[in-house]
């Protein structure tokens, strides 16, 4: 199997998030980064079948320089080449990362026969991109999905609904949004962080559209503008804690 | 004309983007059904609102935003290479259409401006309350040569009460330190009849399964109480938990940013004092169980 992967560098936030100056994103000079969870459970289950069905993996992202960084982490974990679209840093509308990477599939001379995105990125959540992606290429797409099986010439996909799973069988190719607990992803070996440094990673620099979704500024929600009563320390706080739960109607 | 599409998987979020959409403007609201005797088929379903939308000509086409909202909408914008706003929270019609929507699963807010035409938005779940109005569901057909559709539906058995579901739900975060050290946490949901959950860091280190995960890309949830054990309060477990009515936070670093967000707070380690809780309630049953004045025996 041919496999691709598209993943986005988004920053780990922690506890509390500040916003930059000009309020177009967030003030990242204290946080590291990473990719979207869904989408390291993509990166998983692409190395995963390579292993078991054989075949070759690749990882795209739309990005900053920077986001080179995670190319190489998902290559530590296994993926064997990566395709980095360089942007200015400014962010992309949903249609237009569709367009680009569209065109960087294309440009390949064999065709992908899976390509894979998490189910909607952790920072913006558009889930939209790998939907356009598959009307542009003319292949099948099937989201949220939480197993994927590949038997013939078909992958079964399962999706978590309401009170169960829903089953999809799709011919390949075709383009899989996946959601975290797909798998466990395992961590990077020392090796495979070394081999990542040598693997190859084609560069090209897309020009950036108008965003037709634009946006203009960010904001945080209002606080929940609450002061926590504080029922005491250590296990002594129990009897406390007990009278509070009976108060709710809880023992 | 505003055109909502009902998706009706979650007739609540549905009946939500109805009332944001008559809240949009003074116009018409028209609601479509998917009437598809074959089961769901996300590219069939977005072909047959694409040919709707194109025959009536709206000016919005609101959808709700749960998964098959996203989707069926997202399917209508690729096949109309029109631009979409997911998770809406706010909308004003004009040109362009200017909205807010949600990011980081509702820790961030972005304000927007959409430039196409019909404008394609979803609303965020719980942005605004349903309104009692039933305006009536027209059903269409959804074109019957779809190549993707749900083929088979597993029901899951789950025993006892589900994470989504429960009016208590216990969790603990890193601070556990192991999966064996979830005993504490499991007593405790079962001594308040509640269901145990966890933070992203547990499913990462393997210690829970992610079916147990409280967070942006776990569970959503909404307990009458949420106890949150060894927590610190990131901001990818706060949107899963942010539905909750009570939060009690237990954590050994006062300055965790979790308590920020509770309405009870102890300081401590959750090994100490979640058993002495789960000890204390068996004790205030011993006596009686109705021991008034407070529950705690004294």
């Amino acid at each position: 199997m041919k496999i691709l992967v598209c993943v986005k560098r988004v920053p780990l936030t922690g506890g509390k998030m500040v916003l930059t100056d000009d309020q177009r994103a967030i003030s990242t000079r204290h946080l590291g980064f990473t990719v979207s969870p869904h989408e390291e459970c993509g990166v998983e289950e692409a190395v995963r079948l390579i292993e078991q069905h054989g075949g070759s993996s690749a990882v795209l992202t739309l990005g900053p320089p920077e986001a080179e960084e995670q190319l190489r982490d998902m290559m530590a974990l296994g993926i064997d080449r990566a395709v980095h679209l360089v942007t200015d840093g400014e962010e992309w509308d949903p249609q237009a990362t569709a367009q680009a990477i569209t065109d960087a599939i294309r440009s390949e001379s064999d065709p992908y026969e899976l390509i894979l995105f998490g189910n909607e990125s952790a920072d913006a959540g558009n889930y939209q991109v790998a939907i356009r992606v598959a009307h542009k290429l003319g292949l099948p797409v099937v989201t949220g999905v939480k197993a994927i099986t590949k038997q013939d010439g078909e992958l079964r996909c399962e999706q978590e609904v309401a009170g169960g799973r829903d089953v999809y069988a799709v011919p390949i190719p075709a383009v899989v949004t996946v959601k975290e607990g797909l798998n466990l992803p395992r961590y990077p070996s020392v090796p495979g962080r070394l081999r990542a440094k040598r693997k190859p990673l084609e560069t090209s620099t897309p020009a950036r559209p108008e965003p037709r979704l634009e946006m203009v500024k960010l904001t945080l929600p209002p606080g929940s503008g609450k002061q926590a009563e504080v029922l005491g320390s250590g296990a002594d706080a129990a009897p406390t804690v007990v009278t509070v739960l009976h108060e709710l109607g809880l023992v | 004309m505003i055109l909502v599409f009902a998706e009706r998987s979650d007739d609540e979020l549905y009946r939500q983007a109805l009332t944001f959409a008559k809240g949009l403007d003074r116009g018409e609201v028209q609601a479509v059904g998917i009437d598809d005797p074959a089961g769901y088929s996300p590219d069939g379903w977005g072909a047959a609102l694409t040919q709707i939308t194109e025959e009536r000509g709206p000016t919005v086409v609101v959808g709700p935003g749960t998964d098959r909202g996203n989707e069926v909408l997202a399917h209508v914008a690729a096949r109309l290479d029109l631009p979409l706003a997911a998770n809406c929270v706010e909308a004003t019609t004009g040109d362009p259409l200017t909205l807010t929507r949600v990011r980081w699963g509702g820790s961030l807010l972005e304000q927007a401006r959409l430039h196409g035409t019909p404008a394609l938005l979803t609303v965020a779940p719980h942005a605004v309350a349903a309104d009692d109005d039933s305006t009536e569901i027209e059903p269409i057909d959804a074109p019957p040569t779809a190549n993707v559709r749900v083929s088979e539906h597993s029901a899951t058995v789950t025993a006892g009460v589900s994470l989504a579901d429960a009016d208590v739900v216990v969790s603990g975060g890193r601070g556990v330190g192991s999966a064996d050290g979830f005993s504490v946490i499991e007593e405790l949901a079962a001594l308040l009849g509640g269901a145990v959950g966890c933070s992203r860091a547990v499913t990462s280190a393997g210690w829970r399964p992610h079916t147990d995960q409280v967070g942006q890309t776990g569970t959503k949830i909404s307990p009458s109480l949420y106890i949150a054990c060894g927590i610190s309060g990131a901001t990818q477990h706060m949107a899963g938990c942010k539905g909750a009515k009570k939060l009690l936070a237990i954590n050994p670093d006062n300055e965790a940013s979790i308590f920020a967000s509770a309405d009870y707070a102890v300081f401590g380690d959750l090994h100490e004092v979640v058993p002495a809780i789960s000890a204390e309630i068996r004790k205030t049953r011993s006596v009686g169980g109705a021991s008034g004045g407070g529950g705690s025996p004294r």
